[in-house]
């Protein structure tokens, strides 16, 4: 019980979302209309795809101090784990924009932002997997990790604000901006939809990370 | 002190090879011109968008080869040897300058062949200069690095586009916008921002391999 709360939590707190999410109440907007349950999803995987991302980069850091291969499992993971909430939140954005932008794919500043640091990280992956030695594999790994997340991330997060976009809050605050949100749709987001989501993203990363584990243990008991 | 003589040192190395074997800079002019022939054979002369288009496809791609060649070509003994006399940092920053200078160089030599087979659709070439060469210092700069992590990696050009290109796409995205201003006079808003934006890239990836480099070297 002790350590299983959160997992817990997380299916609590998703059940809420879906739950709360279909049936509550939302505005009425033109071309939204229900479509803005999407919300939910679609942002939510935003936010938990930055939190991987984010912590990866936090584990690759670690590494590069330690030398702890632990760490760089961490990494890796977090990594992939990101890698899914970013292609989970492209095909979410993709299906709402099909209803309100009239075709899945736009070329919003957004959009290009989401694939490219989607691109990057699987470049990450292809990376670590050109090299057989493990120390070797895991340092530069990190190193490409560390310089790839500090030239992607900020250009995401500020490129948008100078540029137009479909996205809401274009050409100022691309990010959330919490006083666009209707009172009853902000009461299922941000204390549901965004932990729910990162906390069901924690868990899968916590056991692929265990399988890792238990896989390099056998390896080495060989 | 004797970290900026090092850097001088490795430069003129770096300088006086290239000045000997001659082999990338007419190399990299020959595949500009194989490349600018081509597509003036393939399609005439272009519109001021596809104009401007081309130029950036192809100083990334001029970019790739030019700077990817830079770690490729020094041995793992040598490497050594410039690890123990000199330390990372005056290695990777005397790089970093050898390639921004090439780079310069190689822009320049573009804008010209550009002007040769494809006319001067540019109201104003000095500012275009000016945007070619930040873009320029810009692509140098994160390809060095890039090429140091392939070669450290014993892998060909083909890794460093897959790592390289999604990386440069924000700044690609923003030269092209910024180098619209050259072909009319419409005034472009957030100038300076953008400018600004390129300026702080580059000190950003400068940094970035400082710190980052050692750790890349060590073995």
């Amino acid at each position: 019980m002790r350590q299983s709360w959160w997992k817990i939590l997380s299916v609590l707190l998703l059940s809420y979302t879906l739950i709360a999410g279909f049936l509550g109440g939302v505005p009425v907007k033109p071309i939204l209309n229900e479509t803005i349950r999407n919300l939910y999803f679609h942002v939510a995987m935003w936010f938990a795809m930055m939190i991987f991302f984010i912590v990866s980069l936090v584990y690759s850091i670690k590494y590069l101090r330690t030398n702890n291969l632990k760490d760089d499992w961490y990494a890796v993971e977090f990594a992939n784990s990101g890698i899914l909430f970013g292609i989970l939140g492209i095909v979410t954005g993709a299906v709402w924009a099909n209803y309100t932008w009239g075709k899945p794919w736009s070329n919003d500043i957004k959009q290009i932002g989401a694939a490219i640091s989607i691109l990057i990280y699987l470049a990450y992956l292809v990376l670590r997997n050109s090299l057989t030695d493990l120390d070797k594999r895991a340092r530069i790994g990190a190193v490409y990790n560390i310089f790839a997340f500090f030239l992607l991330i900020p250009a995401i997060w500020i490129i948008p604000r100078l540029v137009e976009s479909l996205h809401p809050g274009g050409m100022g605050n691309p990010a959330f901006n919490t006083k666009d949100v209707d009172s009853r749709m902000r009461m299922i987001f941000w204390p549901a939809a965004v932990p729910g989501w990162t906390l069901l993203g924690l868990w899968i990363t916590t056991l692929r990370i265990r399988t890792r584990i238990l896989e390099e243990k056998q390896l080495t008991n060989e | 002190m004797s970290t900026y003589k090092h850097i001088i040192a490795l430069f003129k190395k770096d300088l006086l090879l290239e000045v000997r074997q001659q082999y990338s800079f007419y190399g990299i002019v020959l595949y500009v011109v194989a490349t600018i022939f081509v597509l003036y054979l393939a399609m005439g002369t272009p519109e001021d968008m596809v104009w401007n288009g081309l130029f950036w496809m192809i100083q990334l791609f001029v970019c790739v080869n030019a700077v990817a060649k830079s770690f490729l070509q020094e041995s793992r003994g040598r490497m050594l040897y410039f690890y123990a006399i000199a330390g990372p940092k005056a290695f990777i920053l005397s790089k970093l300058l050898f390639n921004a200078l090439l780079m310069l160089l190689m822009s320049s030599t573009s804008i010209l062949l550009f002007f040769l087979f494809f006319d001067n659709p540019l109201q104003s070439p000095w500012k275009f200069a000016g945007i070619a060469s930040l873009g320029g210092l810009g692509l140098s700069l994160i390809f060095t690095f890039l090429s140091a992590i392939a070669a450290r990696a014993q892998q060909n050009a083909a890794l460093m586009a897959i790592m390289g290109f999604p990386l440069i796409i924000p700044q690609i995205l923003l030269l092209m916008k910024l180098s619209n201003i050259a072909f009319s006079d419409v005034i472009q808003a957030g100038l300076t921002q953008m400018i600004l934006l390129l300026v702080g890239f580059d000190v950003l990836v400068v940094a970035l391999a400082i710190i980052l480099f050692p750790f890349l070297w060590k073995d």
